[in-house]
């Protein structure tokens, strides 16, 4: 028997291709290192009857950082982008993100397309078919309940935890995104739509764990760019169960910059918390003094606020939330203290 | 929908008729019949698929056969030559490696793709590169000195 169910692979040579091989299927999926969905193809929980695999496509394999941007194609892998010097130079939180992602093996593999639109993940959904359908299934896929929170009518909770995305929201990256109605760039942090309220109905613009990107029907992200901010100093920094081959408990993005004693700017976003990369709002009124109490506890507050505590893990959710603070504090301390 | 897979499997030229959605670890085991190469979890968990696609350790069990179209593909089948071990498997051997043997070929294709770009890695390296595998055996400190040692018996001459 066959390990996956039958499907097609078209291998597009040119983003036109790629293009009009998505508007010809509509149910298809592209394929990059295939890490995340394959994974699921077998598992049952999707299954696409058309992979387009975009490997091949050398418009979406080229990466350039140098001092004042950073562009990077969705076909570049992840051990690419953390060996890439001028990442590493210039946006080190960028290089350490993808350098820290499931294994070495998984990012020869794996590609920042595929991570930044990683599939929301949930212990009640990244399980067989067998198991889903013991548990009657749910939101996410054929049920009627979401198990981590049954009340929650009709919202899904499955938490984001692809690392790039915190790393590229600290410098307000955009995303290339192209269809069958054409080009379109967006601000990397309105890609992502999984604010999950339980009060609130999932719409077009705000979804949940089940709609959690703003790609509209046949469209794909071909690259991902953001400037550069003078003096920056930026780190990523995660917990996960084990040190490798493992999705993060949480993830946390900081970059800031310091003049003199005073810290002038502060930015820091997580993963592995929502079901969306989180980029900390509010940062900006503890900026303007140096990093005392004050700062720290502020700092504490709005991760409270904005990081969320549901039981998609086996890592329980309040647990997750006290590390997402520890974290972020953590780095920001160290990052302030560094000489540059 | 099957076509035509040509590829250059362990140093020879071969086509096959593949269909899409075989993966790579199935077309080499079940297809080819080349079993060195396990099944493990079937998820990219554990890494005893892992085989070199130009020299790069790929989780195979991730990868369909289609990929594969004009590269070049080791597999733990193409290192001993007549019978005589390579570096890395004699440094398994030798230095006790390998106990049930299930991760062994996963382990030891990751390792000859560390020592093919980097003939001389220090330990973190060596821990580092081989973070995609899991051992329930050997608790891994043989496992990395064995490396150790087939980067030593590389120096010789040997080939990793
Ligand atoms: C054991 C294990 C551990 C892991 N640990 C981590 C981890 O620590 N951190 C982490 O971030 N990830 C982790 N991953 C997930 C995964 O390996 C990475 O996120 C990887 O970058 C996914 O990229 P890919 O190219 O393999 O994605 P694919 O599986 O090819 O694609 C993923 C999804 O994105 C879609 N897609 C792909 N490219 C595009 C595009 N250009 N435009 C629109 N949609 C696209 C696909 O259709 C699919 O739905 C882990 C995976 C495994 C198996
Ligand atoms: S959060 Fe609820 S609906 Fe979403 S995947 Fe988990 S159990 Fe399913
Ligand atoms: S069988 Fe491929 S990683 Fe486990
Ligand atoms: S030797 Fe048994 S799993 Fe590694």
């Amino acid at each position: 028997m066959d390990a996956l169910p039958p499907f097609d692979v078209v291998r597009p040579r040119s983003l036109d291709e790629v293009i009009v091989a998505r508007a010809a299927h509509g149910e298809s999926r592209l394929l990059g290192g295939g890490t995340d969905l394959v994974v699921n193809i077998r598992r049952g929980i999707v299954a696409p009857p058309v992979l387009i695999d975009i490997n091949g496509v050398p418009e979406l394999r080229t990466i350039k950082a140098d001092a004042s941007a950073i562009e990077i194609g969705a076909a570049v892998t992840l051990a690419e982008v953390a060996a890439h010097p001028g990442v590493a130079r210039h946006y080190l939180v960028v290089a350490e993100a993808a350098g820290h992602i499931a294994g070495p093996t998984h990012r020869n593999m794996g590609t920042v397309g595929g991570n930044l639109c990683l599939d929301t993940r949930c212990i009640y959904y990244n399980q067989s078919e067998w198991w889903r359908a013991a548990n009657r299934h749910c939101l996410k896929t054929t049920g009627t309940v979401c198990h981590v929170a049954p009340k929650s009518r009709s919202v899904c909770f499955a938490t984001f935890s692809g690392d790039l995305a915190p790393a590229l929201l600290v410098f307000d990256a955009e995303i290339d995104i192209a269809g069958p109605a054409g080009r379109r760039t967006l601000p990397l942090a309105d890609l992502y739509i999984g604010y999950a309220r339980q009060d609130e109905p999932v719409t077009q613009t705000r979804g949940d764990g089940k709609y959690f990107l703003a790609l509209r029907p046949g469209e794909f992200v071909t690259a991902v760019r953001a400037k550069n901010t003078p003096g920056l100093r930026s780190a990523y920094d995660k917990i996960r169960i084990r040190r490798s081959i493992e999705y993060p408990v949480t993830g946390v993005a900081v970059a800031l910059r310091r003049d003199g004693d005073t810290l002038a700017d502060l930015r820091v976003a997580f993963t592995g918390t929502n079901p969306r990369p989180v980029r900390l709002s509010g940062t900006a009124a503890l900026c303007g003094g140096p990093l005392d109490a004050r700062v720290l506890a502020g700092l504490d507050a709005l991760v409270r606020d904005q990081i969320m505590a549901m039981k998609t893990t086996f890592t329980p959710g309040h647990y997750r939330r006290r590390v997402a603070g520890v974290l972020a504090r953590r780095l920001v301390q160290r990052l302030f203290e560094v000489a540059y | 929908m099957a076509r035509l897979l040509s590829l250059t499997l362990n140093g020879r030229a071969r086509t096959d008729a593949v269909s899409d959605n075989v993966l790579l670890l199935d077309y080499l085991r079940e297809i080819v019949g080349l079993t060195g190469t396990k099944t493990g979890c079937d998820g990219g968990e554990c890494g005893a698929c892992t085989v070199l696609v130009d020299d790069r350790p790929l989780l195979s069990c991730l990868t369909l056969a289609a990929r594969a179209e004009g590269r070049r593909v080791d597999t733990i089948e193409s290192l001993a030559v007549d019978g005589r071990l390579s570096a890395v498997q004699r440094g398994f051997h030798e230095k006790l490696g390998s106990q049930c043997g299930y991760c062994t070929p996963g382990f030891i294709m990751a390792s000859a793709g560390l020592l093919r770009r980097n003939p001389r890695p220090s330990e973190d390296e060596i821990r580092e590169a081989l973070g995609s595998n899991i051992c329930r055996c050997t608790g891994y400190v043989k496992i990395i000195e064995a490396v150790q040692h087939a980067a030593k018996l590389c120096a010789d001459g040997l080939s990793p």
